[in-house]
């Protein structure tokens, strides 16, 4: 694949993406498109995309073409679990040099990836373009055909140099790579009626093993996860699914619309978190194979999660009960966590709608009612300002944000890449329960927020004073 | 001598090496009310702010050009001023580091003359001061970008500038020393160093001052540039330093500096742990003092009680712990100047060093108790270390640690899976006794477990 503009657009404009759907003219793809403002801007790049979304096929190598920036500062850092093979936490760079960057990289980077594949034998190797190496224009594609050749392993190059654009478009350039390399290209050993492949869901801190029990017991098959704890030849085989189910992010959109087109594989739009979007999640999956004995057994399966599930919520639910929360972070996360708080009894203040679809905007404006804030922007000040104002107990955000509450001493509960904690399918909902309430219940606050003794005196000294003074 | 291998290999496994943007914006937060700028695209920043919020566990202020593709075809001088006065507007900084990265770098914009356009076309930026650095991705480490930062931050006249208070009329009584802090010394090690200084009564200009921004204290406001640090004040008073102590190696360009500058004499430190290190920065410190002493009395060199009295303690540490550090085999993977210290304060225990590698050159490299040092990676000390009893380097060495069966002991940048790192102090005497204690520790406690005893007391 090259990148031309034609190619960019295009993923920008998925015909399957909301965020293009409802808007006409000027506004069309703005939320894709919007480009980082000088002085302002915080959010990753294309490369951190793409990586983020293939770095977690586990037993592939994923080498950086570039200089030490894009590697060096990241490499092992992603909270994406594997269960078996460790190669996809392994830093791989071509390093580059100031001679390379001079004569170009492209003879270092054929050596690299015959030194990689000789001493480590991955499955695969992904090669990312970066910022430098797409500006002195080094061959990727033919680097990486005659290194497949010669090394006689799958090499993918990657195109997503940092200056092309966001993260978000990132993720789709990485879908892209594995559209035109990956899928379709080996077969499975077996199918089954009930093959499906899960979209968009990386496995952050192993959330997704919350989850397969769940839809194996309701006798669905994972054909292909993309890519959370893959291995390079699950994806290889993906195009053999029933149904491609998309996990709360449109993030990988592309490859969804890709393979309906292709392979004639429909596609639905999941959440897995909160207890009726996991509800909802294994009814819509039964409903498309439309089989009665199936359907039963997921609604069993719902009944015995939910009975267990309120009795472990129980005792969370009286402590949480009308505690007021903002909530910011991005896209399909907004509502899906607006309803997993609400089931918990806490009353959702206000939210963000960065990144979200109009569709997205109507759920949540449905779920927070009339009261409920929506914050378009939200910059460190303004988030502090909307807490004050609603006297909100607590923050669920980003990691990003994470000091925006702590430096303000607001109990604060990371709901992004970074955490630690699976929140996904009903063990996560008992987990982020446990988490919520020990973040707002801390005896940590009164400490934090309280003045020391001479501080106190002082105050009241000062008013002392005052009063003498009238 | 040591001989130093710089392999080249065609592929780095495991990087060791983080870039010199990195470490120039770490440089720069040492400076109060500063907004570090990459000009770039944006996810340099991003990635380097996760690396610092990770590491400090603080807010980092940090910010960028956010260079696309069209603009680094174009040029990027639009997006510099756009972020420039973007910053101003929202953030209010008193100082701004500019710095480049490999994109900017390949590129090859004239930053100078942007600048300077800059400057012309918004009188309102005449009293900010704007210190630039160049430091392309692909070239050198993290070191080498805060070295250039520094060499940049004492280069700049900052005469023009109004600082925040205006500037003392008299001199104060106490002579005053300017301080240069390498990258190898932790907001911790700062603080410590200032103490020890002011203990002289000397009045320390630290240059930068992470032991004010980093260090991890709450502020009453929330703010979004760094609250403390060297102040624009201070730096303006450079001039009035009777000397400079350079702490690190790669400082000592930056000492010259200041003394084709000013006149200032200096002094390389380029250890402050161990005994021997730390006496003779202690040393030189006294001779501060008594050269500004009235020669026709007798002079006393007068080291501060507290001093003398760590220093009895250091010994007895260096006593109690030595048994553990006796001819244990550690492998090394750290930055130059850390390395060196490191290196040297285990050899003085009795250790030996088993294998070093680094990322970057320096003279010091010549010098280190080990017959050759690799230019390399973690693959590098990995392959060095088969057998040793300790692995130093940062938190990326856990996984190699474990395939090694051997602990880990972690130092440098960046340490995510630790707590404290901001406070941490590993220098003077009291940072070395902490650092022999807590090495000492993990050797005592693999002892311990591997010795015959232990097993049999299991099985019973
Ligand atoms: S913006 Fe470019 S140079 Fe920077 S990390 Fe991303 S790909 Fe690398």
């Amino acid at each position: 694949m090259k990148l031309t503009k034609g190619k960019i657009n295009e993923l920008l404009t998925q015909p399957g993406c909301e965020h293009n759907h409802k808007k006409e003219g000027e506004g069309k793809n703005k939320s894709c498109t919007q480009q980082a403002q000088p002085g302002s801007a915080q959010g990753g790049c294309a490369f951190d995309g793409a990586s983020i979304a293939l770095v977690p096929i586990t037993d592939a190598a994923h080498l950086v073409h570039g200089s030490i920036a894009c590697s060096g500062n990241t490499w092992g850092s992603r909270g994406s679990l594997s269960s078996g093979p460790n190669t996809y936490k392994m830093g791989f760079t071509t390093d580059l040099s100031e001679n390379d960057v001079i004569f170009g990289g492209e003879k270092k980077l054929y050596q690299a990836i015959g030194q990689l594949i000789t001493r480590y034998h991955p499955a695969a190797v992904f090669v990312y373009s970066t910022c430098v190496t797409a500006l002195i224009g080094d061959d990727l594609d033919a680097v990486c055909k005659a290194a497949s050749n010669k090394f006689e392993t799958p090499i993918v190059p990657v195109h997503a140099p940092g200056f092309v654009g966001s993260k978000n478009l990132g993720n789709r350039l990485g879908g892209e790579a594995l559209l035109d390399y990956v899928v379709g290209t080996r077969e499975p050993e077996y199918t089954t009626p009930y093959d499906i492949n899960l979209i968009g869901e990386y496995n952050i801190a192993g959330e997704m093993w919350g989850v397969i029990p769940l839809l194996e017991k309701a006798g669905f098959r994972v054909l292909s996860k993309i890519t959370g704890d893959a291995r390079y030849n699950e994806v290889c085989y993906a195009h053999r699914a029933k149904l491609n189910v998309m996990i709360c992010s449109k993030a990988l959109i592309n490859m969804a619309t890709a393979m309906k087109e292709r392979y004639d594989i429909p596609f639905i739009e999941e959440s897995f978190y909160g207890v009726a979007d996991m509800n909802r999640c294994l009814r819509n999956i039964a409903a498309f194979f439309g089989d009665a004995a199936l359907q039963e057994r997921v609604e069993n399966l719902i009944e015995e999660q939910t009975l267990k599930l309120d009795i472990a919520l129980a005792p969370y639910r009286q402590r949480l009960e009308g505690k007021r929360m903002v909530l910011y972070t991005g896209g399909v996360k907004s509502w899906s966590i607006v309803s997993a708080a609400q089931d918990l009894g806490i009353e959702v203040v206000a939210t963000s709608t960065k990144k979200s679809t109009e569709e997205d905007k109507a759920r949540i404006k449905q779920l927070l009612g009339q009261d409920g804030i929506m914050l378009e922007k939200g910059s460190p000040e303004e988030l502090l300002r909307v807490i004050e104002k609603t006297k909100a107990d607590l923050l669920v955000a980003g990691g990003r944000n994470q000091y925006t509450a702590l430096k303000a001493r607001i109990p604060f509960l990371d709901v992004n890449q970074e955490r630690h904690h699976p929140y996904a399918g009903y063990v996560g909902m008992v987990e982020m329960a446990r988490e919520l309430d020990e973040a707002v219940h801390s005896p940590i606050w009164r400490q934090v927020r309280q003045a020391a003794p001479w501080e106190i005196w002082q105050q009241e000294h000062e008013s002392l004073l005052h009063l003498e003074a009238e | 001598m040591t001989t130093i291998l710089s392999p080249n290999k065609s592929l780095s496994v495991n990087p060791l090496k983080m870039s010199q943007p990195l470490g120039a914006a770490l440089a720069f937060l040492g400076l109060k009310g500063m907004m570090p700028l990459f000009h770039g695209a944006q996810g340099c920043t991003a990635f380097a702010k996760v690396v610092l919020v990770r590491h400090f566990r603080e807010s980092i202020p940090l910010s960028t050009t956010a260079m696309t593709e069209v603009s680094t075809i174009l040029g990027g001088e639009d997006h510099v001023e756009q972020a420039i006065l973007t910053i101003v507007d929202k953030y209010k900084p008193q100082v701004i580091g500019l710095l480049t990265t490999g994109l900017t770098e390949t590129r090859g914009d004239d930053m100078g003359g942007i600048l300077q356009v800059i400057r012309e076309r918004n009188p309102k930026l005449n009293n900010l001061p704007i210190i630039f650095v160049s430091t392309p991705d692909y070239k050198g480490s993290l070191q080498d970008g805060y070295t250039a930062a520094i060499e940049s931050i004492v280069s700049t006249d900052y005469g023009s500038f109004t600082p925040d208070q205006p500037l003392m009329a008299s001199v104060g009584m106490q002579p005053q020393v300017t301080i240069l802090c390498s990258s190898s010394l932790s907001p911790g090690d700062v603080e410590e160093l200032k103490a020890i200084v002011e203990g002289f009564g000397l009045t320390p200009i630290m240059i930068p001052d992470l032991s004010r921004s980093l260090d991890g204290h709450l502020e009453d406001n929330p703010h979004t540039v760094t609250t403390g640090g060297t102040t624009l004040t201070q730096l303006q008073q450079l001039n009035r330093s009777c000397f400079t102590l350079a702490v690190g190696e790669s400082m000592r360009k930056a000492a010259q500096i200041l003394e084709q500058r000013f006149g200032t004499k200096y002094e390389v430190f380029s250890r402050l742990a161990g005994l021997d290190g730390v006496d003779a920065f202690l040393w030189r410190l006294s001779q501060i003092i008594t050269s500004r002493c009235d020669h026709h009395f007798p002079i006393i060199p007068n080291i501060p009680a507290y001093l003398q009295r760590q220093r009895r303690q250091l010994q007895d540490t260096i006593l109690d712990t030595h048994f553990y550090f006796g001819g244990k085999k550690v492998v090394l993977a750290l930055e130059p100047d850390l390395l060196h210290q490191t290196a040297w304060l285990l050899n003085s225990m009795g250790a030996k060093i088993q294998g070093a590698v680094t990322t970057t050159k320096s003279p010091l490299l010549e010098d280190l108790p080990i017959e050759t040092v690799i230019i390399g990676d973690l693959e590098d000390l990995e392959d060095l270390a088969v057998g040793c009893d300790l692995v130093i380097t940062n938190s990326h060495g856990g996984p190699i640690a474990k395939r090694l069966h051997a602990p880990l002991y972690r130092m440098g940048y960046p340490v995510f899976d630790q707590l404290g790192n901001g406070q941490r102090c590993l220098v003077g005497y009291r940072g070395t006794m902490q650092f022999l204690f807590d090495v000492g520790n993990i050797l005592l406690e693999e002892e311990v477990k591997h010795s015959p005893c232990s097993s049999t007391y299991v099985n019973s």
